[in-house]
């Protein structure tokens, strides 16, 4: 789950960490007041999505001259002219795609006297099975811009789960940041409270990206970006709250509500696959033989008949799907289960488009019976290449 | 031969209880009469489990030392839920099991973290979590494959993704050419075993003619599996492998179903690690329909 950047800070701000005061707000009348409420003289007025280069991004019905979606204002007066030129606009950033974003919400922020930006983040190093600091002297930019034209710039610390990040670990990240004087005697709460933050509340990802020393030499966390394990969502219930469906795909939300791994995309043949790798190779061999996937889909190992007909609904409900193609091989899960779930499915939603359905192992004949018997215009499909033509010449007609 | 898992391994099951545990012991009974030894239970030590199949019996003890101590075992499965998986690996691990396989989906991260700490300086393997077990085919079967599509044979399969496991074994099968084990090492971006670990034991094994390893988008493992092939031919160790990769399609920064699979930071995508496992002399098939037919190409030269 990814969360804004003004919850991130709000959150890093009960670790103790140096964040700069500031209001979120939804509506452009709370602008001026929110303005008015933080020292000033220089205010920041940030778009609030869950995508990042928001600052060099542009405002699709703004027109091209129009400033980005990370805004400096001097007066409340200033803030409250962007906000209502920024609010229920589509911001269109590197990471959002051509579609852009809708900005529902904006974080008005006390301003900073920036002497130097830095990047930091902590991620789980899949190689070392460790909690890692990533962190470059290259701040505010896009840190895979920096790992591509000057990887030596970049330097990973791993941390010892069982020491935590000791006096040698802040050592290390404080040498490569090049911090001194102030900033060096802040580095000695801020990483150990970053990597606090990030391992009680189970993040994934951590980036502060920049992290700055000010004029006055002392460190601030700038931007902050938080994504948290959807595994371990169990033991947080505090930060359910948090979760902006705004910022979510309908069709995915849906999906989470029956716990289908279900992923969105913009193709044109629906996919309902169990198992995550089969779900990812189906959609490849969709590729190549030239048409394009809608979606990811994983029923799971254990899917009910219920949950298929879930999938199927959600999948039928997108309006770029031209054909479907359910792909099963029933190891623990059953054909026939499959089968009877494809059949509830097409009954309660019809079927406007061509189908073709594989399925292999567990009870494969009666799975297979159940759908001939049907009378439903299913088109079976013996292998997953077979089944990949079929489908591809079904919806080119 | 084999690897892992033979008719000699004798499994105790974490979770035996519930039913997840429960059907599948009764599945693992069932396969060729897999050496299934005892259960776990912190509260139900003493009691006994009966499979619903044939009223087969087994001991539930109330810790994995007990349990060990009493039947002897070499190797556990773990059925635990989310919540309670890393402390079962973590009592398996303490009970000095040498073989700790974790069906378990659904690990928060920072657990595996914690447990990689123990399992460092430990004397056991951790296969897993989130992944389909080990299986050996008329010998042994531990974890969730089926074991109607497996045949005796030559190829050692490993893989990150369980379906497509069963794509290759069922293949493999379809070709003649059979397996020695199949390995599913599991979804998740921090796990106890490796594709090296396993490419190392395939290599060592004399009965293992050929393999196939199955990757997919996210991390490095694939890359570095590759560099190892590469080093290990150097050495004059080689077997004819075929390969795939799943994932050429999916969107960066998505997590496609697998906690692990994902591209992120510009890396883990599929090109980079098919380009890594070709250069290593692998054959990777583009179509996950063909992994069978490319292998039995290679074989055929």
């Amino acid at each position: 789950m990814n969360i804004h950047e003004h919850q991130a800070k709000a959150l890093l701000k009960t670790y103790g960490l140096p964040v700069a005061s500031g209001v979120a707000i939804f509506k452009p009348e709370e602008a001026e007041a929110a303005a008015r409420s933080l020292p000033g003289p220089l205010y920041v007025v940030k778009s609030q999505i869950h995508a990042g280069g928001r600052g060099k991004g542009k405002f699709k019905e703004l027109g091209p001259d129009a400033k980005g979606g990370v805004r400096l204002a001097k007066s409340p007066a200033e803030v409250a002219a962007n906000a209502k030129e920024m609010l229920g606009n589509t911001l269109v950033t590197k990471q959002t795609g051509a579609a852009g974003k809708q900005v529902n919400r904006l974080y008005v922020e006390d301003g900073a006297d920036i002497a130097r930006e830095l990047y930091c983040s902590l991620l789980v190093n899949r190689e070392t099975g460790e909690v890692a600091f990533v962190v470059s002297t290259e701040g505010g930019m896009d840190i895979e811009t920096v790992a591509h034209d000057t990887p030596e710039k970049i330097v990973t610390v791993d941390i010892d789960p069982v020491a935590g990040v000791t006096a040698a670990d802040v050592a290390k990240i404080s040498a490569a940041l090049k911090l001194e004087g102030a900033a060096a005697a802040d580095a000695k709460s801020v990483f150990p409270a970053l990597y606090k933050a990030f391992t009680e509340k189970d993040m994934s990802l951590l980036e502060v990206n920049p992290l700055i020393v000010m004029a006055d030499g002392h460190i601030r966390v700038l931007d902050a970006k938080v994504s948290f394990d959807n595994n371990a969502a169990f033991r947080h219930p505090e930060l359910a709250d948090l979760r902006d469906l705004s910022e979510e795909d309908a069709k995915e939300i849906e999906a989470s509500k029956f716990d289908l791994a279900y992923v969105a995309l913009d193709g044109n043949i629906g996919c309902m696959v169990n198992g995550a790798g089969l779900a990812m190779a189906t959609m490849d061999i969709i590729k190549l033989y030239g048409e394009e996937p809608a979606n990811f889909l994983d029923v799971g190992g254990g899917a009910s008949k219920e949950k298929v007909t879930a999938a199927f609904k959600i999948i039928t409900a997108d309006p770029n799907v031209k054909g479907i193609l359910v792909n099963i091989f029933g190891g623990i899960m059953r054909c026939d289960v499959i089968a009877e779930g494809v059949i509830a499915a097409v009954k309660e939603v019809g079927l406007q488009v061509p189908l073709v359905v594989r399925l292999e192992g567990t009870n494969v004949k009666e799975g297979k019976a159940i759908l001939s018997a049907s009378g439903l215009n299913v088109i079976p499909a013996d292998d997953l290449d077979d089944a990949a033509q079929k489908i591809v010449a079904a919806i080119r007609g | 031969m084999s690897i892992l898992v033979n008719k000699d391994t004798r499994v105790l099951v974490q979770g035996l209880t519930g039913k997840t545990g429960t059907f599948h012991t009764e599945q693992a009974l069932a396969y060729y009469g897999t050496k299934m030894v005892g259960g776990t239970h912190p509260k139900k030590g003493g009691e006994t489990w009966s499979s619903g199949v044939d009223g087969t019996e087994l001991p539930i003890f109330a810790s994995v030392a007990e349990g060990k101590e009493k039947t002897n075992a070499n190797a556990s499965v773990i059925y635990v839920p989310p919540a309670g998986a890393a402390d079962a690996i973590i009592e398996a691990i303490d009970a000095e099991i040498p073989l700790i396989v974790a069906i378990t989906e659904g690990v928060p991260v920072l657990d595996m973290v914690r447990v990689t700490a123990r399992l460092e300086k430990s004397k056991s393997r951790l296969i897993g979590p989130n992944c389909p077990g080990v299986l050996t085919p008329e010998e042994c079967k531990i974890g969730i494959m089926p074991g109607s599509i497996f045949k005796k044979g030559s190829v050692g399969i490993v893989s990150r993704s369980g379906t497509l496991t069963y794509e290759a074994v069922f293949q493999t099968t379809n070709a003649g050419l059979g397996q020695t084990t199949a390995v599913g090492i599991g979804g998740d971006p921090v796990k106890g075993t490796e594709f090296i670990d396993v490419l190392e034991m395939f290599l060592a094994d004399d009965a293992t003619k050929s393999i196939i390893m199955i990757g997919e988008i996210g991390g490095s493992a694939e890359e570095e599996a590759a560099q190892f092939l590469v080093d290990e031919a150097r050495k004059g160790r080689k077997k004819p492998m075929a390969g795939f990769i799943a994932g050429l399609t999916a969107p960066k920064g998505r997590t496609m179903g697998h906690a692990g699979a994902v591209i992120s930071g510009g890396k883990g995508g599929a090109e980079d690690k098919i380009a890594a496992m070709e250069a290593a002399g692998i054959k990777v098939s583009r179509s996950p329909a063909r992994i069978g037919v490319t292998l039995a190409e290679v074989l055929k030269g």
